[in-house]
C-alpha cells in the first residue's frame, strides 16, 4: 500500500520522461549541405548515363495501325466501318526492324486515350467471381455489366471483361511466319490466385451490345492469358499490354509484315492502337525518362553546390555569432 | 427584489431556496451521451468528419471503405467522452466529500448533527473552533464575551490574516441557551432582510428584526462585518452561531466560483481557422473538379463507349461527381491530427509532471498538470497576471534589523535578533533597547494563543490581523521579551523570566490615513501612563518632540528601503495621569460621535500623539519567494508582460513589486498612479496616466501603473476603452485591493485584446482569475490547495514558472506546430496526388490509392515518425533559460501561422508534383499498372516524408532514428506481408516492384528531386537569412560563450500609432508637473504617497524624484 502510493506520487525518472535522451543534433553546416549536394550529382549524373544507355539499347517498334486500318471508302467513317460485321478487318503492316533484336522479343499493343482508369470501368468486376467458381452469382459489383437480359449472371461480368481488347496480330518475315507465344503472358500469380482454373466464362458477350472480345466458353479463366493481361488495368490512358513474346531474335533492317486483325473500336473516342515489338533491358523497356532525370536532378546538385560554395567563399558568415541576435544590438533610440 | 430569512424556521424556506448542496458538476447520468456529444459536434472539425462518414455509406460515390473513417471518428469520439465523463466523476466525488460534511444544526429546538447539504435558509448553525463554514451565515453569537469570533478567510479572498466578526448588535447578549429559541414556534421571531445572493464578499446590505422577548423590534442594520462566509474557517473563537442566508451555489462563495469554460489554446484556434482555410480550398477543388468531370462527362466519357454510361441518369446525377471528389479530397483535412495531437498533448503534460526538476524540495510537491490540452498556450504567454501574497511571496514576515538610537543592528549578520550586541545591550538592561522591544511586544492587536502558553517548547503562537505585527511580537519574543497572555484588558509579559503586566487603557487604531497606531498603557507595577507608538516614517518623525535629531532614523529608513525591507519607527512617551483623563474623556467623545467619527476619532489620536521619543527603526522582511525576482526578470525579457493583481494594500503591493523586478527602480522605471473615490478623479487620473505613457512609449523605459480596487471598479465601468488602451500601453500594473471579480474581470479585459494570459495563484480568491484566464497556474502553498485545484498547472514555487514557460511551454508550441503543420502536409500531399491522379483518369474520381494504404498513410506511415517529434529539442534548455528572449518567436506565433502553413502547403504541392510526374513517367507503357504505379507513388510519398521529417528534426535521439527509419522499414514490412495475400488487391506488388531496379531508382529520383531544393532554400535561410532561433543553434553547436545583452524589443502594438510623438521630457528638476510622475513621488490628492506597507512606511530611494 505504502509502496504503491510511492510510486503513484513520484514521477518517474527515466532519461526520457526528464527530456534528457542523448541526442545527435546536426545543423546545416556549409560543409555538409555542399558535401551532400556534391555526393548526390556526382552519383546521379552517372546513374544517368547509365541508365541511357540502357534505355538506348532496347530496341523498339512502334507501328500506329488504327488509322492505317481503315479502308480509304471508310476514311470519313472509320466508326461504321469497325461495326460492320461484314467488312474485312484484316489489315497488312510493313515493319523495319531498325537494329538486331534478340529474343525475347516483347509484343505489346498500345491504346491511348482509353481510360481504363475510369471509376465506372476500374470497379466493374467482381475479384471473387473470377476466382470461385461457386461465386458467379457475385455480380453486384459489376454493373452494368452483370447479368444478362434474362437476370443469368455473366462470368466473367463487369465492364473489364467485356470490353476486352480483340485485335489479333500475325507476324512474318521474308514469308515466313514469326511465332508469336501467347503463353506465359499474364502473370502466375494473377493465372494461379485471382482466376480459377474451375471458372468457366458463361452467358459472355451475349447481351444484345457487344463490347470487346469473346472467349471461348472451354477453357477455363485461368488460362484466358489475353483476358487476364487485359483485366490488369492501366493506371494511365496510354498504356501498354503483353500480347505475346517472339523467342526468335530479329535481324537488323530486316522488315516483317504484321497482318492485323482490327476489330477493336477505338474510333468512336478517338483512340490510338499501335503495335509495339520491343526487347527489354535490366530497366524494362524503352523509356528515356529516368535517364534524363537523373541527369538533370544531378546536374542541378552539382549546380546548387557550386552557387552555395561562391556564397560561402565570397559573402561568408560566421555561424552562431551573437552580434546577429537583435536583442544584443543596442535599441534604436 | 429581497430574500426574507425567518430565523430558525425549518419548514417556511424549504421550497423557496435550494438546499445547501454544492454541486460543481457538469453532466448528469441522464445527459451525459446528448450533451457530450452535442459538445463535441459543436467542434467544426468533428461536425466534418461525421458528414464525411456519412457520405462514405453511400457505395456509389465512396472511394474508399466507409470504416477507415468511421473506425477513427468512433475512436476519437469515445476517447474524448471518456475524458469527460471521468473529470466529471472526480468532481462528483469532491462535491460529495463536502456536502456530506457533518455540522451541527438547529433542529425542532435541539442541536443535531446532519450532513452540510440539509442546511436550509433560515437554521441555526453552530460551529466549533476550527470548522469550515458550511454556507453563508449571519452571527448570532459566540462564545466571547464581547461577540466577536475570529474568522480565517484565506479561501476567500486569499488573506491569511485572522478577521474580527461581530455579532449585530441587536443580539447582543442573547443568552445562548436563548438562542435556540429564536423562532416563531416560541413566540420568539426573527426576520432578515437580506438581498438576493450575489458574488460580492465586501458588502452585504441586511437588516434584521428580532421582536419580544428580545431586546428590541428596531430594524438592526447588518453587514459584511456581521457574516461569516462559506469555506472561511472559524479560529479562536470556542463556538459561534448563525443563521444560514445563503447556502449552495447560492453563497457568495458559489456566485464567484463562475463554471469552468472549456479552454482553446492559441494554437488550437489556429489550426482551426487553417482547417478552415484548407476546407475552403477543398470546396473549391471539388467544385471545379465537379464541374471539370460533368462536363468531361458529358463531351467524352459517352464516346467511351467501354463506360457504358446511360443516357438517361438518376436525378442526382450531377451531384455525383463533385460528392465522390469531396470525399476523395476529404483526406486534406487529416483525421488522425486530432487523435495525434491529443496524444502529444498528453505526453507534454506527462512531462510537466515528470519534471523532476520542478519538484519542490521543501514539500516533495512536483508540478502537475491538470489540463492535458493546453501546454502549446504556455509558450504564447503575453500576460502573467499573478497574485502576490503566498504566490510571490512566502507569506511569512520576519523581522530582520533595527536601528536604536543610532545604532545599527542585525547590519553584520543580516538578523537582528541574532545579533549579539543586540541581545547584550537587552541583557544589560539598555534602557532604549528595553523600550523599542516592549513596543515591539506590546504595540499591536496581536492575540497570543492560550493553549500553547505553557507548551513544552515555550514557544506562543500568534494570530495577527497583520504580518507586521506579528513578525514584531515574535522577534521580540526571541529577544526575551515574551508577550505571553492577553487577558481582556491585562498583557502579560515575560521578560527575562519575570512576569510584567501592563493594562492597556486605550487603542489609538491604525487607520491608512493615520498610517500609525498606537496604545496607551499603564505599567501595572510602576503605575506611570505610557504612549507607545509605531508607524511609517512619515507619520511618527514628525511626531517626535521638539530638539530630538530625527536625521538618524530618516537615514535608517531609506537604508533599509534599499535593501527592500518594510520599515517602521517606534515611539513613545510618558503621559502624566491629568493629561491621559483629560485626553481619555474626548476620545470616548469622539468614538460615540455619529457623524464623521473617524475624522473626529484620528483629530483627538493626534492630540496625544506628540512629542514622541523616537526609539528607532524595526525592518521587516516579506520574504520573498525562493528565486522570485530571477524568474520575474527572465520572463520579462522573454517579452511577458507582467501584472500583479492583489488584494493587499497599495504600499505593500509596490514594496513587493520594488523587491522582485516587477518594476525596475527609478531611472529606468516609473510609478503612475491611478486613484480616486470618484469617477472625476478616476477620469482625470486615468487620462494624466494615459498621456505619460503615450509620451514614454519611445523610450526605453519602464512604466507601470498602479491602481486600486476602488478605482479599477469606476475605471471598469465608465472607462472603458481609456482602461483598455493603458493595458495595452503597459507592460507592468500594480492592481491592488482588488476582489476576485475583479482579478478575473482583468484577465478577461486583456483576453479581449486577444492577449494570452496566464494567471498564477495560490488562494480561493484567485480561482476566478485563475479559471478566466487562458491558463491558470495555482501554487500548492501554504493556502490550501483550492487554487490547485481549480488551475491547469499547480506547481510547488513560484519560480518554477520560469521552466514550465520557456521549456514546456516553448517545447510544447514548436513540437505542436511542427506537428499539426506536418499532419496538413502529408494529407496534401496525398491528396494532390489524387486531384492530379483524377486529370489521368478521365476526371471521374477514381482513387489511385487503395483503402489499405490510405488509412496505413494516414494512421501510420506518417503518424509515427512525427509523433517521435515530443522529444524534439531546437535548442538546449539552458540556452533557451539563457537566451529567454527566444520565446518571442512563439509568442508572436512564428511557427505556426498562415506564412509558415502556406510553406508547407507550397511544400505538399511540389511534392506531389515531383511523385506524381516521376511515378506516370518512369512508370509508363508496359509498367503502368493500377496497382503498381499506386504503390510507387505511395513509396514515393513515404520515402519523401521520412526525410522531410528528418530535415524538420533538430536533435535525433535513439527515438528519432528509431521512427523515422523503422517506419520505412515497417512500411515495407508490411506491404509484403499484404502483397502476400491472394485476395488483396495488391498481391505479389510489392514482391514484384521491390526486385525492379527501376523502382529504387524511381524512389531515389524522388527523393532528390524533391528534398534538393527544400535542403537548398532551408540552407539558405539558416545561413543567410537565419532566425534568432537558428542564430543561436550555431551558437550551441559551435561552442563557445554566447552573451546576451540587452532586452527584447518591446513587442510591437499597433493600437496607438505614433501621433504623439515622444516630447522632450524635460528631467529638471522639480518635475513635479501633472505629466511626469517619479515613481509615485506625486499625485493630485496626496502631497506624498510613497511605497511602503501602510503604516510601516519606508522611505524610498525611488521615491525621490529623479534630479538627485
Amino acid at each position: 500500500m505504502d509502496q504503491k502510493n510511492k510510486k503513484s506520487k513520484k514521477p518517474t525518472y527515466s532519461k526520457f520522461s526528464q527530456q534528457e535522451l542523448p541526442a545527435w543534433k546536426p545543423i546545416l553546416t556549409p560543409g555538409w549541405v555542399i558535401t551532400s549536394f556534391i555526393t548526390i550529382g556526382a552519383l546521379f549524373i552517372p546513374a544517368g548515363l547509365l541508365a541511357l544507355a540502357a534505355s538506348d539499347s532496347v530496341v523498339e517498334i512502334v507501328d500506329r495501325y488504327d488509322e492505317g486500318c481503315i479502308p480509304d471508302a471508310y476514311s470519313q467513317k472509320a466508326e461504321s466501318y469497325i461495326q460492320n460485321p461484314n467488312e474485312k478487318k484484316t489489315c497488312v503492316r510493313t515493319l523495319r526492324v531498325p537494329k538486331k533484336m534478340v529474343a525475347p522479343i516483347f509484343v505489346y499493343y498500345q491504346l491511348e486515350n482509353f481510360y481504363q482508369n475510369h471509376r465506372r470501368f476500374v470497379k466493374s468486376k467482381s475479384d471473387k467471381q473470377l476466382r470461385d467458381a461457386n461465386a458467379q452469382d457475385d455480380t453486384h459489383s459489376c454493373f452494368p455489366e452483370d447479368h444478362t437480359a434474362d437476370n443469368k449472371p455473366i462470368v466473367p461480368c463487369g465492364l473489364i471483361a467485356w470490353s476486352l481488347f480483340n485485335d489479333t496480330y500475325k507476324l512474318s518475315a521474308r514469308g515466313k511466319a514469326i511465332d508469336i507465344d501467347k503463353k506465359g503472358i499474364a502473370w502466375k500469380s494473377d493465372k494461379e490466385a485471382k482466376f480459377g482454373s474451375d471458372v468457366y466464362p458463361k452467358n459472355f458477350q451475349k447481351g444484345a451490345l457487344i463490347g470487346g472480345g469473346k472467349l471461348d466458353e472451354r477453357i477455363p479463366l485461368s488460362e484466358q492469358e489475353d483476358l487476364i493481361v487485359w483485366m490488369r488495368t492501366a493506371a494511365l490512358p496510354t498504356f501498354r499490354k503483353l500480347y505475346g513474346k517472339i523467342n526468335t531474335d530479329l535481324d537488323a533492317h530486316e522488315t516483317i509484315t504484321a497482318e492485323v486483325e482490327n476489330n477493336y473500336n477505338t474510333y468512336k473516342f478517338g483512340g490510338r492502337k499501335k503495335l509495339v515489338l520491343s526487347t527489354t533491358t535490366w530497366i524494362g523497356g524503352k523509356n528515356d525518362f529516368l535517364g534524363i532525370a537523373y541527369i538533370s536532378v544531378g546536374g542541378l546538385c552539382l549546380f546548387m553546390a557550386i552557387n552555395f560554395i561562391l556564397l560561402y567563399v565570397f559573402r561568408p558568415r560566421r555561424l552562431g555569432d551573437p552580434s546577429y541576435l537583435s536583442w544584443n544590438r543596442q535599441p534604436l533610440v | 427584489m429581497k430574500r426574507f430569512v425567518y430565523v430558525n424556521d425549518d419548514d417556511s424556506s424549504h421550497e423557496l431556496y435550494c438546499d445547501n448542496r454544492i454541486s460543481n458538476r457538469k453532466y448528469t447520468l441522464l445527459n451525459f451521451l446528448p450533451k457530450n456529444l452535442w459538445e463535441q459536434f459543436s467542434r467544426f472539425m468533428n461536425q466534418y468528419f461525421l458528414l464525411i462518414a456519412c457520405l462514405q455509406l453511400w457505395p456509389l460515390i465512396t472511394p474508399v471503405n466507409p470504416a477507415s473513417t468511421w473506425g477513427p471518428l468512433i475512436f476519437i469520439f469515445a476517447v474524448s467522452a471518456t475524458k469527460e465523463a471521468w473529470d466529471d466523476y472526480n468532481r462528483y466525488l469532491s462535491d460529495k466529500k463536502a456536502n456530506e460534511k457533518q455540522v451541527w444544526v438547529v433542529r425542532q429546538g435541539s442541536k443535531k448533527l446532519i450532513q452540510a447539504q440539509e442546511i436550509h435558509v433560515g437554521n441555526l448553525v453552530w460551529l466549533r473552533e476550527n470548522d469550515e463554514v458550511p454556507c453563508d451565515l449571519v452571527l448570532l453569537g459566540t462564545s466571547e464575551p464581547q461577540g466577536v469570533c475570529y474568522v480565517e478567510t484565506a479561501a476567500l479572498d486569499g488573506e491569511t490574516d485572522l478577521k474580527t466578526r461581530n455579532i449585530p448588535p441587536a443580539c447582543m447578549g442573547i443568552d445562548s441557551e436563548l438562542l435556540h429559541k429564536i423562532k416563531a414556534r416560541y413566540g420568539y421571531r426573527g426576520v432578515m432582510e437580506c438581498p438576493l445572493p450575489d458574488k460580492d464578499i465586501r458588502r452585504f446590505d441586511a437588516n434584521v428584526r428580532l421582536f419580544p422577548p428580545f431586546l428590541d423590534n428596531d430594524v438592526c442594520p447588518l453587514s459584511i462585518k456581521n457574516t461569516i462566509l462559506q469555506s472561511c474557517y472559524l479560529r479562536n473563537t470556542e463556538w459561534a452561531c448563525g443563521v444560514a442566508v445563503y447556502t449552495g451555489n447560492e453563497t457568495k462563495m458559489g456566485m464567484s466560483r463562475g463554471v469552468a469554460e472549456p479552454k482553446l489554446t492559441a494554437v488550437d484556434a489556429m489550426i482551426d481557422k487553417l482547417t478552415g482555410a484548407i476546407f475552403i480550398f477543398q470546396i473549391v477543388v471539388v467544385i471545379v473538379l465537379g464541374i471539370a468531370g460533368n462536363i468531361w462527362k458529358d463531351t467524352e466519357a459517352r464516346k467511351h463507349w467501354y463506360v457504358l454510361y446511360p443516357e438517361e441518369g438518376p436525378w442526382y446525377e450531377l451531384l455525383i461527381i463533385p460528392l465522390r471528389f469531396e470525399l476523395l479530397c476529404s483526406i486534406m483535412i487529416p483525421i488522425s491530427i486530432k487523435v495525434s495531437l491529443d496524444l502529444v498533448k498528453s505526453l507534454y503534460a506527462k512531462f510537466i509532471d515528470w519534471d523532476k526538476q520542478m519538484i519542490d524540495v521543501e514539500t516533495g510537491t512536483s508540478a502537475n498538470a491538470t489540463n492535458t490540452a493546453i501546454s502549446e498556450d504556455l509558450g504564447q504567454v503575453e500576460y502573467i497576471l499573478t497574485d502576490k501574497t503566498g504566490t510571490l511571496t512566502e507569506n511569512k514576515m520576519i523581522f530582520k534589523r533595527c536601528c536604536i538610537a543610532g545604532t545599527f543592528f542585525g547590519n553584520e549578520n543580516g538578523d537582528a535578533v541574532k545579533d549579539v550586541e543586540l541581545l547584550n545591550a537587552i541583557n544589560t538592561g539598555s534602557a532604549d533597547a528595553i523600550r523599542f522591544v516592549t513596543v515591539m511586544a506590546i504595540c499591536n492587536t496581536v492575540v497570543p494563543i492560550k493553549r500553547n502558553y505553557y507548551s513544552a517548547s515555550g514557544t506562543v503562537l500568534y494570530k495577527a490581523q497583520s504580518q507586521d505585527e506579528e513578525a514584531l511580537v515574535r522577534a521580540a519574543a526571541s529577544l526575551h521579551m515574551v508577550f505571553v497572555n492577553k487577558n481582556s484588558n491585562i498583557l502579560e509579559i515575560n521578560f527575562n523570566g519575570s512576569l510584567k503586566q501592563y493594562e492597556v487603557l486605550e487603542y489609538l487604531e491604525f487607520t491608512s490615513d493615520r498610517k500609525r497606531m498606537s496604545v496607551v498603557v499603564r505599567d501595572c507595577d510602576k503605575g506611570n501612563i505610557m504612549l507607545l507608538s509605531k508607524g511609517a516614517d512619515e507619520t511618527i518623525l514628525p511626531c517626535a518632540s521638539a530638539g530630538h535629531q530625527t536625521k538618524t532614523f530618516s537615514d535608517a529608513v531609506d537604508q533599509y528601503a534599499q535593501m527592500g525591507l518594510r520599515t517602521l519607527c517606534l515611539g513613545w512617551r510618558e503621559v502624566n495621569e491629568a493629561e491621559y483623563q483629560d485626553w481619555s474623556f474626548m476620545f470616548k467623545e469622539a468614538n460615540s460621535t455619529l457623524v464623521d467619527r473617524e475624522w473626529r476619532v484620528a483629530e483627538v489620536c493626534q492630540r496625544l500623539e506628540h512629542d514622541l521619543d523616537i526609539l528607532g527603526v524595526a525592518a521587516i522582511e516579506d520574504r520573498l519567494q525562493d528565486g522570485v525576482p530571477e524568474t520575474i526578470e527572465t520572463l520579462r525579457k522573454a517579452g511577458i508582460n507582467f501584472w500583479m493583481l492583489t488584494g493587499d494594500k497599495q504600499n505593500t503591493a509596490i514594496q513587493i513589486a520594488l523587491s522582485c523586478n516587477f518594476v525596475s527602480p527609478e531611472p529606468k522605471g516609473q510609478l503612475l498612479l491611478v486613484n480616486g473615490k470618484t469617477e472625476d478623479e478616476v477620469c482625470r487620473n486615468l487620462e494624466r496616466v494615459l498621456l505619460t505613457m503615450r509620451i514614454t512609449k519611445a523610450e526605453p523605459k519602464d512604466v507601470a501603473f498602479v491602481i486600486d480596487g476602488w478605482a479599477l471598479e469606476i475605471a471598469l465601468k465608465h472607462y472603458r476603452k481609456a482602461f483598455t488602451e493603458l493595458a495595452i500601453l503597459s507592460r507592468t500594473a500594480i492592481c491592488c485591493r482588488v476582489t476576485p471579480s475583479q482579478k478575473a474581470q482583468l484577465v478577461e479585459l486583456l483576453k479581449s485584446c486577444d492577449y494570452r494570459t496566464l494567471a498564477i495563484g495560490d488562494g480561493g480568491n484567485d480561482v476566478r482569475m485563475i479559471q478566466q484566464a487562458d491558463i491558470g497556474v495555482g501554487i500548492s502553498g501554504r493556502e490550501g490547495l483550492q487554487a490547485a485545484r481549480a488551475a491547469d498547472y499547480s506547481i510547488g514555487k513560484f519560480k518554477f514558472l520560469k521552466r514550465l514557460i520557456l521549456v514546456h511551454g516553448r517545447y510544447s508550441y514548436n513540437r505542436t506546430a511542427f506537428l499539426s503543420q506536418y499532419s496538413f502536409y502529408k494529407s496534401l500531399l496525398i491528396c494532390f496526388i489524387q486531384i492530379f491522379f483524377s486529370f489521368v483518369s478521365g476526371v471521374s474520381g477514381t482513387s489511385l490509392f487503395n483503402s489499405v494504404s490510405l488509412m496505413a498513410y494516414n494512421v501510420f506511415y506518417t503518424s509515427v515518425p512525427v509523433l517521435v517529434s515530443v522529444v524534439d529539442k531546437d535548442l538546449s534548455e539552458k540556452t533557451v533559460m539563457q537566451h529567454p528572449q527566444i520565446l518571442y518567436y512563439c509568442q508572436a506565433g512564428r511557427l505556426l501561422n498562415p506564412t509558415t502553413f502556406a510553406g508547407w502547403f507550397g511544400r505538399a504541392l511540389f511534392h506531389a508534383i515531383v511523385v506524381f510526374a516521376i511515378t506516370i513517367h518512369s512508370y509508363a507503357f508496359e509498367k503502368s499498372g493500377l496497382e503498381e504505379v499506386s504503390m510507387v507513388a505511395l513509396s514515393g510519398c513515404v520515402w519523401l516524408q521520412a526525410f522531410v521529417v528528418t530535415l524538420e528534426t533538430n536533435s535525433f535521439t535513439i527515438l528519432q532514428h528509431v521512427a523515422i527509419w523503422g517506419n520505412l522499414v515497417v512500411f515495407y514490412i508490411i506491404n509484403w506481408i499484404v502483397s502476400a495475400v491472394p485476395q488483396s488487391g495488391m498481391y505479389t506488388i510489392m514482391h514484384r516492384l521491390c526486385r525492379q531496379p527501376a523502382y529504387w531508382n524511381t524512389m531515389f529520383l524522388i527523393v532528390a528531386a524533391g528534398m534538393g531544393p527544400v535542403l537548398a532554400l532551408k540552407y539558405f535561410r539558416y545561413t543567410y537569412k537565419s532566425s534568432k532561433i537558428n542564430i543561436l543553434q550555431q551558437a550551441e553547436r559551435v561552442g563557445g560563450p554566447i552573451l546576451s545583452l540587452g532586452n527584447i524589443e518591446p513587442q510591437p502594438r499597433s493600437l496607438l500609432d505614433s501621433d504623439l510623438a515622444p516630447l522632450s521630457i524635460s528631467h529638471a528638476k522639480n518635475a513635479r508637473n501633472s505629466v511626469f510622475e517619479p515613481l509615485l513621488s506625486d499625485s493630485p490628492n496626496a502631497l506624498r504617497r510613497s511605497f511602503g506597507p501602510d503604516f510601516f512606511h519606508s522611505h524610498s530611494p525611488y521615491s525621490r524624484n529623479k534630479d538627485m
